[in-house]
């Protein structure tokens, strides 16, 4: 088991460390190929007119002058080993894992992005309970009542969820449930520590909107595995035996369903927590995922590659552990594969 | 079993939305009984008010580009930072045309020139303090101005005008010396109370560059480069409280040590400001119809759908104002690609200017620009019009004969450069090359990303020349209202640059360069203004710059905000003046 884990582990250090060779070639090397100069890289960190000195001093400020070879291993040397920054006449020590500071507000990046996380966990964890809850329940019902008004509506529902982009039933909701019928408070993050009934009302509606989108999936899929498994000769083997319906349905169709849901959350988790860009942005919260689309429009590139970083250490992680829960939901999943 | 298992999710989904209802501070979005009237707020008070108290809530669609006073070019950065930077000089807080008049702030007195006006002098006014109770010296000032313009280049964000004019070695950096002003000697302070500022070369508008927030005092032991944005020393009526938090939020709490007396331009009413940052631009419009935010901080209106909405809806518009913005629309006709005179001249009798303005949004977006400089810069003559035409739907035989002139009597190709994310922008450009179309001008248009607009595409003189750029949509605003506030970096061949180049259409005419340094050794304002309605025909005779429109801004007013009225210089409200009216 220990074995697997260090296996597992090593192969995700080595996707962390292809993620970052192919951000940075994308936003340090692209542009390069395509004609763009150390100064017109500079000019976009300068202000809005920049004379010539101070382009040159941005250009070797941000080491925008250095051969990109050179630029990618002061971000891993920084990254493992930490650096000291200077900042007028003061210096600040960046200890590892060090993601350097932003080149438009000089701060540091993973400070940033761990002020952020709370935001981004709350709206990412709260979500995924109700999509799980939500879309597992609907699927059960929908497969064991196929073909019923419940389930044509509850599908029709699912086709509308994942057809629907965030950004459409986002705006549509704050419009209508906040600013037109006062449903919901206005979306003003409040920490859960500080106010615990606050947070739950202004997360309400993220939630279930991104929710919406993935339960919608969800129940889909658990009813399509539901509806295979229910015709699998051991269920027709339980049912004679005498079982419950509930034990069937529960304990020996449910169980096998899950397992592919189970790799599904994994991903959707992963993605979510590294930043639900479009929720956030909708919502005016100030995740990890507003982040990093404020710092691609501005062509923050240690930011860029900060939550890049970021997003795909989640990502491992819950893969990681979904692949150490197979074995807990479906005992004949071993881990000696 | 299963009704037991029904009525726990009832009950949830019951209590969830009761929670969440009991939470919702929504006022329905429509405004209460109006005793306004629309646009009032462009020349008038709303709500004059003398009640404090209460918290002034701000949002905004990005953030600020810095709080340091030192690193900032937005105007509504301007404008806010005002709050807890004071500087010098500021513009007359009042609406109107008086607006634009220069009044004191940290200053006792007005700037005093010497003969050539190369030598300012400014006293500054005693008992100024800082948030710990601390005293403000001339000192102070000339360290805040040092490290804004000489740096080493770690602040990029603001203007440099002091870098440009102060007498000092360009290489000079406040952080490479133990004693940071040893070797600073363009600026004087003979005593606690007194700025003597040594520059280059004449300028007679130097009292407008002293309302810039980087004249406000900075403390050298406070100092943190880049860092000190997080936590700025408070000269202003509020100081920080807590850091700042970039992309999230700012506050302010009272600075106890500031003295209404010496302050002539702030009411300071709201006991509390609060700033979220990174609202969507609907969601900050939402708010602000609905009562749950007071202003926009971004400050240059409302968004495309809203303002439809807003001008359409009667009960809305007695709480809209729609004034001029103060920038110019403009199309930029690069000179190194369109070289002959003649051709760029038959340009701009062939565009249909109607078209184009329509495009920008009709009697909403503005008024059509025929001439170099908005309405209220003085100097600015609207009636002006070199290329006239019927209706403004462009003089196609005066095209023709400038196109014989300049040899392409069959008319040429060319590329238009637009950013692709300015909406208008575009439609613009389809116009215009619509109606060039009409003469044998044919335009090809490119979408440019707006971040790199001028760093790599319009304003890059290699791109341009490489990819035979002969136009470009842009637009500017004045640094201060004065014609050479307005229109110099645009014009003025030594604003040339490589890349990220504002001069884009690379005017370098030696008469136009020749005024604008004349106008610098003009002290009388009514004759610089002179000069600058020559410079505005000159520019239009070069045909470099097309103007197209001088654009209006829509702004919401909410009904409980006090104080409410659009001031010229900042393009926008006038933050300092502002207070809130409502149960808290």
């Amino acid at each position: 088991m220990l074995n697997y884990i260090l296996r597992r582990l090593g192969a995700g250090i080595l996707l962390l460390a292809v993620v970052t060779a192919v951000t940075f070639w994308i936003f340090y090397v692209l542009p390069r190929w395509a004609g763009v100069t150390p100064h017109g890289m500079a000019a976009m960190y300068a202000g809005k007119a920049p004379t010539p000195a101070v382009l040159d001093a941005t250009v070797e400020r941000l080491g925008l002058d250095q051969p990109v070879a050179v630029q990618f291993i002061e971000f891993l040397r920084t990254l493992l080993f930490g650096q000291e920054f200077t900042f007028g006449r003061e210096t600040v020590e960046c200890a590892a894992p060090c993601l350097g500071y932003s080149f438009t507000t000089n701060t540091p990046v993973l400070e940033q992005i761990l002020n952020r996380l709370p935001v981004t966990l709350s709206l990412g964890l709260g979500a995924a309970v109700i999509w799980v809850v939500g879309g597992v329940t609907v699927g059960v019902i929908s497969a064991v009542k196929r073909g019923s008004v419940f389930d044509r509506l509850a599908m029709g529902a699912a086709l509308i969820g994942v057809s629907l982009p965030v950004y459409f039933t986002g705006l549509l909701a704050l419009s209508f449930l906040v600013h037109q019928w006062g449903l919901f408070p206005v979306s003003r993050y409040v920490p859960f520590t500080e106010d615990p009934v606050g947070w739950y009302q202004v997360m309400l509606l993220p939630w279930l909107t991104l929710a919406f989108l993935h339960a919608a999936q969800y129940a889909r899929q658990t009813r399509a595995g539901m509806l295979e498994t229910l015709n699998e000769d051991y269920i027709r083997t339980a049912r004679a035996k005498g079982l419950s319906e509930r034990k069937v349905i529960f304990k020996h169709a449910l169980r096998p369903t899950l397992t592919p849901i189970l790799t599904i959350l994994g991903l959707d988790i992963g993605m979510v927590l590294g930043g639900a860009i479009l929720t956030e942005t909708v919502f005016s919260l100030n995740g990890v995922g507003a982040y990093a689309i404020t710092s691609i429009v501005a062509k923050d590139l240690p930011v860029i590659l900060g939550v890049t970083l970021f997003g795909a250490v989640f990502i491992v992680i819950c893969n990681l552990v979904v692949d150490l829960l197979y074995p807990v939901v479906d005992p004949r999943v071993r881990v000696g594969r | 079993m299963r009704n037991r298992t029904l009525g726990f999710v009832a009950l949830g989904a019951a209590a969830s939305l009761f929670l969440s209802a009991c939470g919702g501070s929504a006022t329905g979005g429509g405004p209460a009984d109006a005793d306004t009237e629309f646009d009032q707020g462009s020349d008038s008070i709303v709500n004059p008010s003398e009640q404090s108290g209460g918290t002034l809530r701000y949002a905004i669609d990005g953030d600020f580009d810095s709080t340091d006073p030192a690193n900032t070019y937005y105007a509504f950065n301007w404008n806010f930072s005002r709050y807890y930077a004071r500087t010098l000089m500021a513009f007359n807080p009042e609406p109107g045309e008086n607006a634009t008049d220069l009044v004191t702030d940290m200053a006792a007195e007005m700037p005093e020139p010497n003969d050539d006006f190369t030598q300012w002098t400014v006293k500054i006014q005693e008992g100024l303090k800082y948030e710990d109770g601390s005293e403000i010296t001339s000192e102070d000032i000339k360290y805040g101005i040092a490290r804004a313009n000489f740096n080493g280049g770690i602040f990029s964000e603001g203007p440099q005008y002091f870098a440009a004019h102060l007498d000092q070695d360009g290489d000079y950096n406040v952080y490479d010396h133990d004693d940071p002003l040893e070797g600073f000697d363009a600026i004087e302070t003979p005593d606690e109370h007194t700025l003597v500022f040594n520059l280059k070369d004449s300028f007679s508008e130097f009292p407008n560059v002293l309302t810039q927030p980087q004249t406000a005092p900075v403390p050298v032991d406070a100092d943190r480069g880049e860092l000190y944005q997080q936590t700025v020393v408070s000269s202003g009526p509020y100081k920080f409280d807590g850091e700042y938090e970039p992309g999230v939020k700012l506050h302010l709490d009272r600075n106890e040590h500031w003295d209404p007396e010496t302050d002539p331009i702030r009411e300071a009413l709201p006991d509390r400001i609060e700033v979220e940052i990174g609202v969507s631009q609907d969601e900050v419009d939402e708010r602000l119809a609905s009562g749950e935010l007071d202003v926009d901080l971004r400050g240059s209106g409302v968004g495309p759908a809203t303002k439809t909405r807003l001008l359409s809806d009667e009960s809305a518009r007695p709480f809209v104002d729609n004034p001029y913005s103060g920038a110019l629309r403009y199309v930029n006709i690069h000179t190194p690609v369109i070289e002959d005179v003649a051709c760029r001249q038959a340009i701009m009798y062939a565009a249909d200017r109607d078209s184009m303005w329509r495009a920008w949004g009709g009697d909403d977006g503005g008024d059509i620009a025929t001439n170099l400089l908005p309405p209220l810069i003085p100097g600015a003559d609207p009636e002006s019009d070199l290329y006239p035409s019927q209706d403004n739907k462009g003089d196609l035989d005066a095209a023709q004969a400038k196109l014989e002139e300049c040899g392409e009597e069959d008319g040429f190709s060319t590329t238009i450069a637009v950013r692709a994310e300015s909406e208008r922008d575009v439609l613009t450009a389809e116009s215009l090359q619509e109606s060039l179309g009409r003469v044998g001008i044919d335009v090809s248009i490119e979408q440019f990303p707006q971040a790199d607009f001028f760093g790599q595409y319009a304003g890059s003189q290699d791109y341009v020349r490489d990819n035979g750029i002969g136009l470009s949509v842009s637009g500017w605003g004045p640094d201060w209202p004065t014609g050479y506030g307005f229109a110099s970096k645009i014009t003025h061949g030594d604003a040339i640059m490589e890349t990220g180049n504002f001069n884009t259409s690379e005017l370098d005419d030696p008469e136009v360069n020749g005024m604008w340094d004349e106008a610098l050794l003009t002290e009388d304002p009514d004759e610089r203004a002179e000069m600058y309605a020559d410079i505005d025909t000159l520019v239009l005779e070069n045909a470099a710059i097309m103007p197209v429109v001088f654009d209006k801004s829509t702004f919401y007013r909410p009904a409980d905000l006090t104080n409410v009225y659009y001031h010229p210089a900042y393009m926008m409200y006038d933050f300092m003046a502002l207070g809130v009216d409502r149960d808290e």
